[in-house]
C-alpha cells in the first residue's frame, strides 16, 4: 500500500485539532469513576467543573484547553508500506504548521534560547515525530498527542541503584505525585517508565503516560507495580487541582525495559486531566479516525 | 465561606474581607499576564500603560484569531480559548506586581508559596483558584479582548479582556495567613509512610 503524503499533511492537521476538542472515551469514563468515589466537597466540585468544561468545549466547538503543548505525532508502520521517511515526517509538520495557522492555534513552541516564537507550533526537532514499526499488513497509524506543560514541567527520573531495589522505584513514584501537588493539573495519568537506558527510561514514562485508560503493561511485573501503585496513589489526598480529597490520578501506568546490570532507573511522566489525544489509520480502504 | 461578587477594580477593603474557602465571581476588567510578559516588565525594565491598580490578573496566554479592528473587537484579536497555566513558575513576581503596580488578586492554578503568601498578607492580596484545563468555559466568561500591551510577546501579551461573570472562583491563599494548599499538601506529606507502608516499602 503507497501512503499518500497530502492525506499525511491533512491528517496530521485534523488530528491536532481533533485532539485539543474531543477528549478520548476512557478519559471520560475515568472521571465519572473519580466522581462517583469522590468524598471530598472541594474535589467533588473541582471535578464537575472539568466535567463541565468537556460538554463545553463539545457545544462550542472549542479547544478543552488553551494549551496547545508541545506537539508529539506517534507513528507506527505496518508491514508492506510503501512510503518515503523523511517526505512522511515533512508531510506531518506542514500539517502541524497548517493547523496552528488555519484554525488558528496558540503557538505555545519557541526557540529554548531566543525564546522566539514562529507561530507555527514548529521548531528545531519539534514536532516530536516517533517512529515504530508493526507486523501489522497494510496500516499506518498516526496518533497525534498535545503535551501540555504543566504536567510535563513534572519530569522526573532517578538513576537508582540495584541494592535500592524496587522499593526505590515505589518510593520515587510516591515522592513525585507529592512534590508535583497541583502543578500538574491532577487528577493526572501517571507515567512511569522503569529501567532502559536513562533516555528509554524518560521515553517509556511517556509512553506510560499517554496510554488509554484501562490498558495494562505488556510486561506482568510492570503489571503488577502498576496495579499496586493505583490501588494506593488516591490516598495521598493531594486531590483534583492540589485542592485535597480522593481524585489525586485516574490511574498510575508502567512501562519497562530490560536494564544494566549496575542500573535501576526510574522515570515519572506526568500526564493531565486533559488527557488529550487522537489517531488516525490509513488502510487500503481510506482513513478513519479514532482515538 | 461567603460569596462575593466584585466589579473591578476593588479596594484593599474588599480583598481583605476574602478568606479561604471563600467564593468570588469577578466582572469588569480582568488582565492577562504569563512567564514573558513578567520576564520583560520586572527584569528588562519594560512598562506597561495600563493602570493596573485594585486590580485582578490572571496567569494566562489565550488562543486568539485575528479579526480586524471592530467595535466588538477593538484590538483586532478576538478570544479562541482562553485559560489558565501554573501559577507556580511566576511566584517571584507577586510582590512586584503589587508593590510597584497596585495589584490585588491574583488568579492562577495550582498555587504559589511562601514570597506571595507574605505579599498578601502585608499589601492586602490574594489568590484565586480557577480550575486548570477548563479553558472552554472559562472562554464563556470572557466578552472581548478590549486592549492588549507588550504584544510583541505574543501570546503573552498583557491582556486586558473584558469579563461577565468570572467565577465562581475560590479563595485559596488570603492576607490573614490561609492557606488551602499548605494544608492539602501537609496533610499529603503525613500520609506518605502509611502510602508506602501499603506497597511493602519499608518493612524490612
Amino acid at each position: 500500500m503507497k501512503i499518500d503524503l497530502n492525506q499525511v499533511e491533512e491528517a496530521a492537521k485534523d488530528l491536532y485539532i481533533r485532539a485539543l476538542k474531543l477528549l478520548p472515551p476512557d478519559i471520560k469514563t475515568g472521571f465519572q469513576r473519580l466522581d462517583a468515589a469522590e468524598t471530598d466537597a472541594t474535589g467533588k466540585s473541582v471535578l464537575g467543573t472539568m466535567i463541565r468544561n468537556i460538554t463545553v468545549a463539545e457545544a462550542n466547538d472549542n479547544l478543552l484547553c488553551q494549551d496547545t503543548g508541545i506537539p508529539i505525532y506517534n507513528v507506527v508502520i505496518g508491514a508492506n508500506i510503501e512510503v518515503d521517511g523523511y517526505q512522511l515526517k515533512q508531510a506531518i509538520g506542514r500539517g502541524c504548521a497548517r493547523a496552528t495557522k488555519e484554525h488558528p492555534l496558540r503557538s505555545s513552541v519557541v526557540h529554548p534560547v531566543t525564546r522566539i516564537n514562529e507561530h507555527t507550533s514548529c521548531g528545531r526537532s519539534v514536532p516530536v515525530i516517533n517512529i515504530d514499526f508493526s507486523p501489522d499488513r497494510e496500516v499506518l497509524s498516526i496518533e497525534m498527542i498535545p503535551k501540555g506543560s504543566g504536567s510535563e514541567n513534572n519530569s522526573f527520573l532517578k538513576m537508582a541503584i540495584p541494592a535500592d531495589g524496587i522499593d526505590a522505584v515505589k518510593t520515587f513514584v510516591i515522592d513525585c505525585v507529592l512534590d508535583a501537588g497541583g502543578k500538574t493539573c491532577p487528577p493526572t495519568i501517571v507515567g512511569v517508565g522503569v529501567g532502559g537506558t536513562a533516555d528509554l527510561c524518560v521515553h517509556l514514562s511517556k509512553v506510560a503516560a499517554t496510554r488509554p485508560l484501562g490498558s495494562a503493561c505488556e510486561d506482568p511485573e510492570g503489571a503488577k507495580l502498576e496495579r499496586e501503585l493505583s490501588a494506593v496513589v488516591n490516598d495521598l489526598g493531594v486531590g483534583a487541582q492540589g485542592l485535597g480529597g480522593d481524585s489525586t490520578a485516574f490511574a498510575v501506568h508502567v512501562e519497562t525495559a530490560a536494564t544494566h546490570i549496575t542500573m535501576n532507573p526510574v522515570a515519572v511522566n506526568m500526564q493531565c486531566h486533559s488527557a488529550r489525544r487522537a489517531k488516525a489509520t490509513f488502510t487500503p480502504a481510506g482513513v478513519a479516525y479514532g482515538f | 465561606m461567603a460569596h462575593y461578587e466584585f466589579d473591578m477594580p476593588i479596594t484593599e477593603a474588599q480583598v481583605r474581607a476574602l478568606r479561604v474557602n471563600d467564593t468570588v465571581t469577578l466582572n469588569g476588567t480582568l488582565f492577562g499576564i504569563r512567564d514573558a510578559t513578567q520576564i520583560h516588565m520586572f527584569d528588562r525594565g519594560r512598562k506597561t500603560k495600563f493602570d493596573l491598580r485594585g486590580h485582578a490578573v490572571i496567569h494566562t496566554a489565550p488562543n486568539v484569531k485575528w479579526v480586524g479592528e471592530t467595535q466588538g473587537a477593538p484590538t483586532g484579536y478576538a478570544p479562541v480559548c482562553v485559560g489558565t497555566t501554573t501559577s507556580a513558575r511566576m511566584e517571584r513576581f507577586t510582590r512586584p506586581l503589587m508593590e510597584q503596580y497596585g495589584v490585588r488578586i491574583v488568579i492562577g492554578k495550582g498555587g504559589l508559596f511562601a514570597a506571595s503568601q507574605e505579599a498578601f498578607t502585608a499589601l492586602g492580596g490574594a489568590y484565586l483558584a480557577i480550575i486548570g484545563g477548563a479553558a472552554a468555559l472559562e472562554t464563556t466568561w470572557i466578552e472581548s479582548i478590549e486592549d492588549v500591551d507588550l504584544d510583541d510577546l505574543n501570546p503573552e501579551s498583557l491582556w486586558k479582556f473584558r469579563i461577565r461573570g468570572f467565577g465562581p472562583l475560590l479563595v485559596a491563599m488570603d492576607s490573614h495567613g490561609g492557606n488551602l494548599y499548605t494544608k492539602v499538601t501537609e496533610k499529603a506529606r503525613s500520609r506518605r509512610e502509611q502510602v508506602l507502608a501499603a506497597i511493602g516499602v519499608g518493612g524490612k
